[in-house]
């Protein structure tokens, strides 16, 4: 378990104040001119040392992505823009961050611009977040009325952050669509390559980080690359906020060691599964876009990266949506595939096509009316989905639906078999168990 | 580092182009690549995912229109990578994508106007499924307002945005766009208003579905009804290449064909639209006016009828040419006129001032039309191209956008769909310092004139100093031409160049219409003033009851452009020809073998019998260079020469009367448009919209 003196987000229950002088009674702001002068080589080299990989669900290691950047300005400038567009359901880890511990983002932005020879960082924000985004332009203008940012400021670095409120959209968090949103375009994905860092924001060198990957820096070079990679197994290091919803006894936000075991989290921070660890049915550990994870295989399975892509699912956003033995796991998926059939954003084919399809047919399989062929044709159709789309949310729609029947495609064919018992007998049941 | 790329495509290796697509290096090899949204004219959108391909390794099948071949990597042991373009993997995804474009299309083939050429249809056959494991309800879309041009059914759309991207790319205007995301997104167009290009219809060549179809042609042929026939387009001075498909004797429809040097693959709304104009209005058999009434009457009565009218003594007889009038009549027209003496013969109705000074270059698009590419600085003088040709000011756009060009305009303010700078509106600011700056540091120098600009009395002198100009700022140089005209008419080059102008003496089409010749000959000539004829007889021989033949003593009937095989020559002094693709309507003649005959009554015969012996006499003699030769006068920059030879001083000075339209409305700017229903609904629309188009 995480001890209290190794948590990066020291604020985010909100006990106290997110304004500058509490955040810099927490550490926010300490060093940062000497951090900022030693360079974006140094800063690189410490992030990629310290093992981060990125918060905001693929885990790409953030030290690398930076080092994507060309190695001196040009005549285009470099920009860092911050995803704070933070809409995969079950995850609310970064809004927290933006309520209770804005400073660390802002001075996060500034210490990765510098590390990418940006001037300028834009923090995209989901348009659901209205209170959010009022906490951190507050705690921006702090900065920058402390002459912490901006021009001529006193860390030593040209530093401008705008904050950019979206409107609401989830394709907006994949990072060329939020790019096209921020530009005044409509939010659909770009083709890769080029990729950001050589064309990204205004056709300019971009890199796009989630907030967590973000805020988490200025403390990792605070104390060190190896205090952060000490945590977790190897390639899987750090700690982060995992945010455990669904049927455990006390949903919450935590920031806990990488690769603790799955009992462990729920145990400690969580009070258990409700109705005890024989009520386990399944967990979706990452987020909505990762297929779930059956109780027996993840009981104590260690929460890290590696480990859950290993359990074909994945680690995501870290947002473990935990399911009992009472939930309908056909229904809570076809949901999810509701979701995405809403979302997508309607330029390529499979996912355009395919995410309506796939919900429409789940939607009869919650009732069982359904033939045992279409379980085999809907798994078809997600495999004609996934990895043909310009981006992942053709993959994110399939992986739900691969997930349930991998594992549980037998209380499909119980749904679609109980549907098809002539009316009277499942009257019958019904009133025999009455 | 080598700017080549070795691949290995289906076993194949191959060496192409870093800077190459992936589909265009398995072209290279000659893999069959399906796709939909891709179109080499447009951007890049990569959303239909019908080309992907496998890369030996990678996660995922790749998008081949989108991936740039310099992107990809060697193989570890430094091999070339190994794409496949076919296979149980490459037929998955392929598959995948054509049952997911399936499932909610309305399949309704038999009743779509597309069916028979329809990309969906063509690769459904290859990559569809025979039946359908999509139990659920299809969607349907709410057709759309796109004109009177475009139809739309919009259920049967696939969002592959060519149509979006064309318009807002290539035409300029930004009047197409996709609402709504996911599986509600639609294409429509800006609060469900008509298109206001002229080019709208490319739309429905570019839709690879039946969803953009043509309005005008619903319902009214399958396309393997249809006799094609290769043939070039004459509502304007490009010449662009068409086919004419016809079914019987109607002409159906008109498409474009590609050619790179004139029209790319596009095509104007006029040129594409017009052919319902071809079945109306037309004059079938020759007519004389009797009893202030026109009677319907034979051949040899007609000619008679003429024989008498022309016995006025030449000097009272006067011939003024139309706009779309072919090489061949004219040369006939003029060696018949000639013949009985006639020195008042003109083809530049609107009484344009150039042709005679007997350099050919001075009313040629000397730098061509595919030039403007070349170019780095285009001034345009008295022309709106988006009017007066509408597929080259989308060449001119496209230089633009690629950043390569800079536009400055001397003429009225208008639209052109790229932004340009105004040097005022009066052929005064030719010699300005502004002008003159804007032509600095340019490499390839290009000045285009149009007939607006000449069209005056002090034409002449405008002509000559737009020649000096492009003499001083460098536009005229060893291998490059700058010097352009832009003509409006198809036969206006061909006529010129075939000497249809007043002989030493003569008078021109302002003093033939002004009532001082007994007779006056109109040859497709519908444009001109006629108040001024007073007593004159009028002959008019053309193919539409229009202007001149509402006003004519007798009226001869000849073969329009779909009907005929004869020589135009366009703008740029290219020299093509037309194809027959129906017969000439009931007893119309192909306009020069009228004068044959006429020639045969005052005993005067033409040294011709045939069509292809006048053509003969307009190429002259082995290794005589005439225009019509194609030896020596084929267009471009060979023009330098005579370019760069000293102005010929004009009469006049320059005035500062600001410059005119040389076309009022896009849509009715010859007789067969006006004969066109459908031109008249575009020009209505045109009109009460007040878009650009019509108003210039």
């Amino acid at each position: 378990m995480l001890q209290d003196k190794d948590r990066i987000f020291t604020n985010l229950y909100g006990a106290h104040s997110p304004e500058l002088e509490a955040a810099k009674k927490r550490g926010a702001w300490h060093l940062t001119k000497e951090m900022l002068d030693l360079g974006p080589d140094w800063l690189c080299d410490q992030i990629k040392a310290s093992g981060l990989r990125g918060r905001g669900g693929a885990g790409f290691p953030t030290g690398l992505k930076w080092t994507f950047m060309p190695k001196e300005v040009r005549d285009r400038p470099h920009y860092l823009v911050v995803n704070a567009d933070e809409s995969e359901p079950g995850t609310c880890k970064d809004r927290e961050i933006m309520r209770h511990d804005p400073h660390l983002l802002i001075e996060g932005c500034m210490v990765a611009s510098r590390a990418m020879r940006a001037h300028k960082c834009y923090v995209y924000i989901r348009g659901e977040y209205i209170a959010e985004r009022h906490a951190l332009e507050k705690a921006v203008k702090e900065a920058y009325e402390a002459r912490l940012i901006g021009q001529n400021n006193l860390n030593g670095w040209d530093f401008d952050l705008y904050v950019h409120h979206g409107a609401g959209a989830y394709i907006c968090g994949e990072e060329t669509a939020l790019l096209e949103s921020l530009e005044g375009k409509k939010g659909q994905p770009r083709l890769k390559p080029p990729f950001p860092a050589n064309a990204g924001l205004y056709g300019c060198p971009t890199t796009v980080n989630n907030v967590e990957s973000i805020a988490v820096v200025p403390t990792i070079l605070r104390r060190g690359a190896q205090w952060f990679s000490a945590f977790g197994r190897p390639n899987n290091s750090g700690t982060k906020l995992f945010c455990i919803s669904g049927h455990v006894n006390k949903p919450c936000n935590v920031e806990e060691e990488m690769s603790i075991t799955f009992r462990e989290l729920i145990e400690t921070h969580c009070g258990g599964i409700r109705g005890g660890w024989e009520n386990l049915k399944a967990v979706i550990p990452g987020g909505s876009s990762v297929p779930m994870v059956p109780a027996e295989q993840i009981m104590d399975a260690y929460m890290d990266f590696d480990t859950l892509r290993d359990l074909k699912s994945g680690l995501g956003t870290a947002a473990v949506i935990v399911m009992d033995k009472q939930t309908d796991l056909i229904k809570a998926i076809a949901r999810l595939a509701y979701f995405y059939k809403h979302e997508s954003c309607g330029q390529c084919t499979p996912c355009r096509e395919g995410t309506g399809w796939m919900w429409r047919v789940l939607e009869r399989m919650v009732k069982g009316e359904a033939t045992h062929d279409e379980i085999d044709t809907l798994l078809d159709v997600t495999k004609q989905v996934e990895g043909h789309t310009i981006c992942a949310l053709g993959d994110a729609a399939a992986w739900p639906i691969q997930g349930l029947i991998r594992h549980f495609r037998h209380e499909i064919e119980d749904r679609i078999n109980r549907y098809r018992l002539p009316r009277a007998m499942v009257q019958g049941a019904v009133i025999a168990a009455e | 580092m080598s700017d080549t790329f070795k691949l290995n495509i289906d076993g194949q290796e191959v060496e192409v182009p870093k800077a190459y697509t992936l589909m265009q290096a398995c072209e290279e090899v000659g893999a069959e690549i399906p796709r939909f949204c891709y179109h080499e004219r447009l951007s890049v959108a990569g959303n239909c995912r019908m080309c992907l391909v496998e890369w030996e390794g990678a996660p995922k099948p790749l998008a081949s229109c989108a991936q740039i071949v310099g992107d990809l990597r060697p193989n570890r042991d430094g091999s070339p990578p190994v794409i496949r373009t076919k296979g149980a993997y490459v037929e998955k995804a392929r598959n995948g994508v054509m049952e997911f474009l399936l499932i909610n299309h309305p399949l309704d083939c038999p009743i779509c106007d597309q069916g028979g050429e329809c990309d969906l249809q063509d690769q459904a056959v290859a990559y569809g499924r025979g039946d359908s494991r999509y139990d659920e309800n299809k969607r349907a879309v709410e057709d759309k307002n796109m004109g009177p041009l475009v139809k739309t059914i919009m259920t049967r759309c696939i969002q592959c945005t060519r149509c979006v991207r064309f318009v807002a790319e290539v035409a300029g205007v930004e009047e197409i766009g996709m609402i709504s995301r996911g599986e509600t997104a639609e294409i429509t167009t800006y609060l469900e208003k008509s298109l206001t290009s002229e080019l709208s219809g490319n739309v429905i060549d570019l839709c690879p579905v039946g969803a953009l179809t043509s309005k005008p042609y619903a319902f009214n042929a399958r396309p393997w009804e249809l006799r094609k026939t290769s043939s070039i387009d004459v509502m304007d001075a490009m010449g662009a290449a068409i086919r004419i498909d016809s079914k019987g004797d109607a002409v159906m429809r008109i498409l474009p064909e590609t050619n790179e040097d004139v029209n790319e693959e596009w095509l104007s709304d006029k040129s594409r639209f017009v052919w319902d104009g071809l079945a109306r209005q037309r004059l079938d058999r020759p007519y004389v006016r009797r009893n202030g009434k026109l009677q319907a009457v034979s051949w040899p009565e007609a000619l008679d009828a003429v024989k008498a009218a022309l016995s006025v003594g030449a000097d009272q007889i006067g011939v003024v040419a139309g706009d779309l009038i072919e090489a061949e009549q004219a040369k006939a027209a003029l060696d018949f006129f000639r013949s009985l003496g006639v020195k008042n013969t003109d083809c530049r109705p609107a009484g344009a001032q150039y042709g005679l000074s007997g350099v050919r270059e001075h009313y040629l698009l000397n730098p061509t039309l595919a030039g403007v590419e070349e170019s780095d600085a285009l001034l345009l003088i008295g022309t709106n191209p988006r009017v007066e040709a509408a597929v080259w000011n989308a060449r001119i756009r496209k230089s633009w956008l690629w950043g390569k060009l800079k536009v400055g305009v001397i003429g009225p303010v208008a639209d052109l769909t790229y932004p340009y700078e105004h040097f005022g509106n009066s052929p005064t600011a030719l010699d300005s310092e502004a002008v003159r700056a804007f032509f600095k540091g340019a490499t390839k120098p290009m000045i285009i004139i149009g007939e607006a600009a000449v069209c005056r009395s002090d034409g002449e002198a405008v002509l000559a100093a737009v020649l000096g100009l492009a003499q001083n700022v460098g536009a005229i140089a060893e291998g490059w031409a700058g010097y352009g005209m832009l003509h409006t008419a198809a036969g206006r080059v061909g006529a010129l160049d075939a000497g249809f102008v007043p002989a030493q003496g003569g008078k021109s089409t302002g003093q033939i219409l002004d009532g001082s010749v007994k007779t006056v000959v109109l040859l497709g000539a519908d444009e001109v003033d006629l108040s001024r004829l007073g007593s004159s007889t009028v002959i008019y021989v053309g193919t539409h009851g229009d202007a001149g033949a509402s006003r004519a003593e007798i009226v001869l009937p000849c073969a329009a452009y779909s009907e005929i095989s004869a020589t135009y020559v366009n703008t740029e002094g290219r020299v093509q020809m037309t194809t027959r693709a129906v017969q000439p309507k009931g007893e119309a003649r192909e306009g020069w073998a009228i004068f044959r005959a006429l020639s045969g009554l005052f005993g005067k015969v033409l040294l011709y019998d045939t069509a292809d012996e006048l053509r003969g006499v307009l190429r002259g003699k082995d290794g005589e260079n005439t225009p019509f030769s194609g030896r020596g006068y084929a267009p471009g920059a060979k023009g330098f020469a005579a370019l760069s030879a000293a102005v010929p001083a004009s009469s006049g000075a320059i005035g500062n009367e600001p410059f005119g339209r040389s076309i009022d409305d896009f849509y009715l700017s010859n007789p067969v448009a006006r004969a066109s229903r459908t031109m008249a609904e575009c020009s209505a629309l045109a009109t009460s919209l007040d878009t650009a188009v019509a108003a210039e």
